[in-house]
């Protein structure tokens, strides 16, 4: 295999997951999205777990690389919660 | 009052939790260490480099019983610009390597396993969710509904603690103090990497490049592990989100610049990480660091050093591990015995001693201008075409000029001058 630009979908599919189904470990609030102008998460999220769709941030926490930056960046009250996945559940990294 | 069920609870099985609860369980205490990844070293992703005077610091041997990659030999400099790069390639020879790669999937594992050796109870698998207070005091910790208590509580829950901020010590993370660093690990085989790099078995290079963050502040990094090497760039998150351009695809574009592409050819990633990082060093550590029955530790406590060449947080995080763990084994008030622990083995001195290197990087032109200056200076330098060349000093001040003023270099001259 060569080297290649790989797309958001195939780095994430590098990695392994778990998602807890039905259990957002980071709530966003849609509203205070729709207002906030900036809109950072969907620059500096590493894995673009903020899209903009239709002018509205569309949030997935499936392909969460649990870091902290959304939270850290958010300026508008848009990440009302932030925890880690529960146990068991999230990224599992093997050879970082 | 309830008795206690541990005499510590360590939060976290990096470099700092399985430090200290290696140190305490060796005494002979009762001992917890919690990690909420599967196994330790399954959430975290580091640059890769560990200055292992640290292992040594914690017992003399561990270093040489830890499954570290690569010996770092040859220390590079990148300065990037479209289409063209400069490399500084030092090495020191006959001298022993002071650090080496390492992936912490496989080190930290290894580390936890060795802290369960001694004695104590080392459980994967376990977020905690809070904290227990009685009286003032931090008195145990909370899992769902679980509580478990113990006489100190080591928070070494990494650069978010979350266990620092419910114990109110400190708030939440400032943007402008840390960095977002994404990764990706490529996998060559040993003898590609040897013959890339100019290494033997065993032996290997680090590398950190500037001019491939469009200007951001920030910079990347490259090291050679065993059959894979790691590579990553460390963005600062609001200059990042001012230049507007998702970070993937800036971090997609150094892979593929033509300098870094040579290197990884023929290689299969296997792994993309994101981890923020500590990155303003002594002003980014929290006043408060401890409170009765609670110490923070490792990146949790921001502990990071980074001067562009030398970024360290492992071997601080794991030298403030050793320093909860003594401090505890005192039997006086730990809090200030940590304090004074973290003097002693010579981390806040060291961190004190870089206090103002991060001024550097609000030099902005060091991560687009300087660079490109250095290589259409190198550029002119090395052009035979069969013309006449301009004179050379009149060309080299032409070049100059082009990327910056006189009185901008003069200004980011003595801006250096006095972060260093």
């Amino acid at each position: 295999m060569s080297i290649k630009r790989l797309s958001p979908e195939e780095l994430l599919a590098l990695d392994r997951f778990a998602v807890d189904e039905g259990n957002p470990h980071i709530v966003v609030d849609k509203a205070a999205c729709a207002r906030c102008e900036k809109r950072p998460c969907l620059v500096v999220c590493p894995a673009r777990c903020y899209q903009q769709k239709d002018g509205q941030v569309h949030f997935e926490y499936a392909g969460c690389l649990e870091c902290g930056t959304c939270r850290v960046m958010c300026s508008d009250q848009g990440v009302t919660q932030w925890n880690y996945p529960r146990a068991t559940f999230g990224v599992t990294y093997r050879c970082s | 009052m309830a008795e206690d069920d541990f005499d510590a609870i360590v939060v976290g099985a990096g470099p700092a939790g399985s430090a200290c609860a290696y140190t305490l369980a060796k005494a002979g205490k009762n001992v917890l260490l919690l990690e909420r990844g599967d196994s330790a070293g399954a959430k975290n992703v580091s640059g890769g480099r560990l200055y292992t005077y640290a292992l040594e610091l914690v017992e003399p041997g561990l270093a040489r019983r830890a499954p570290l990659q690569r010996r770092i030999v040859r220390e590079q400099i990148m300065l990037l610009s479209d289409g063209q790069a400069t490399t500084i390639d030092h090495a020191e020879y006959g001298k022993e390597a002071e650090s080496c790669s390492v992936i912490r999937a496989t080190l930290d594992e290894w580390f936890a396993a060795e802290v369960e050796a001694q004695g104590a109870s080392v459980v994967p698998g376990m977020r905690v969710d809070g904290l227990l207070e009685e009286n003032g005091r931090i008195v145990g910790i909370k899992v769902g509904e679980d509580e478990m208590r113990a006489g100190i509580v080591v928070a070494c829950d990494g650069v978010n603690s979350m266990l620092g901020q419910q114990a109110g010590l400190f708030g939440d993370v400032k943007a402008h103090a840390v960095g977002v660093g994404v990764k990706e690990t490529i996998e060559l085989s040993p003898a590609v990497i040897n013959q890339r790099f100019g290494v033997k078995d065993g032996e290997g290079a680090a590398r950190v490049a500037i001019g491939c963050t469009e200007g951001i502040s920030g910079g990347g990094f490259l090291y050679t592990n065993q059959d894979s090497v790691s590579l990553g760039i460390v963005f600062n998150p609001e200059q990042a989100a001012r230049n507007g351009r998702q970070i993937q695809e800036i971090f997609q574009d150094f892979k593929l610049h033509p300098a870094i592409a040579a290197l990884i050819e023929g290689g299969t990633s296997i792994e993309y990480g994101a981890h923020l990082v500590p990155e303003i060093g002594f002003h980014g550590v929290p006043r408060r660091l401890y409170r009765d029955g609670f110490l923070v530790a490792g990146d949790a406590a921001q502990f990071g050093i980074n001067t562009g060449m030398i970024i360290r947080g492992m071997d601080l995080a794991l030298v403030s591990g050793l320093a909860a763990a003594r401090a505890v084994l005192q039997g006086g008030d730990p809090g200030p015995a940590y304090m004074a622990q973290l003097e002693q083995l010579m981390l806040l001195p060291n961190l004190r001693a870089y206090a103002e290197f991060h001024g550097i990087f609000g030099i902005s032109r060091i991560f687009r201008e300087y660079p490109d200056l250095a290589n259409e200076a190198l550029r002119f330098l090395f052009t035979v075409d069969g013309k006449v060349p301009p004179p050379m000093i009149k060309q080299l001040k032409a070049i100059v000029k082009s990327k910056v003023s006189y009185a901008q270099l003069a200004r980011d001259a003595w801006k250096g001058y006095r972060s260093v």
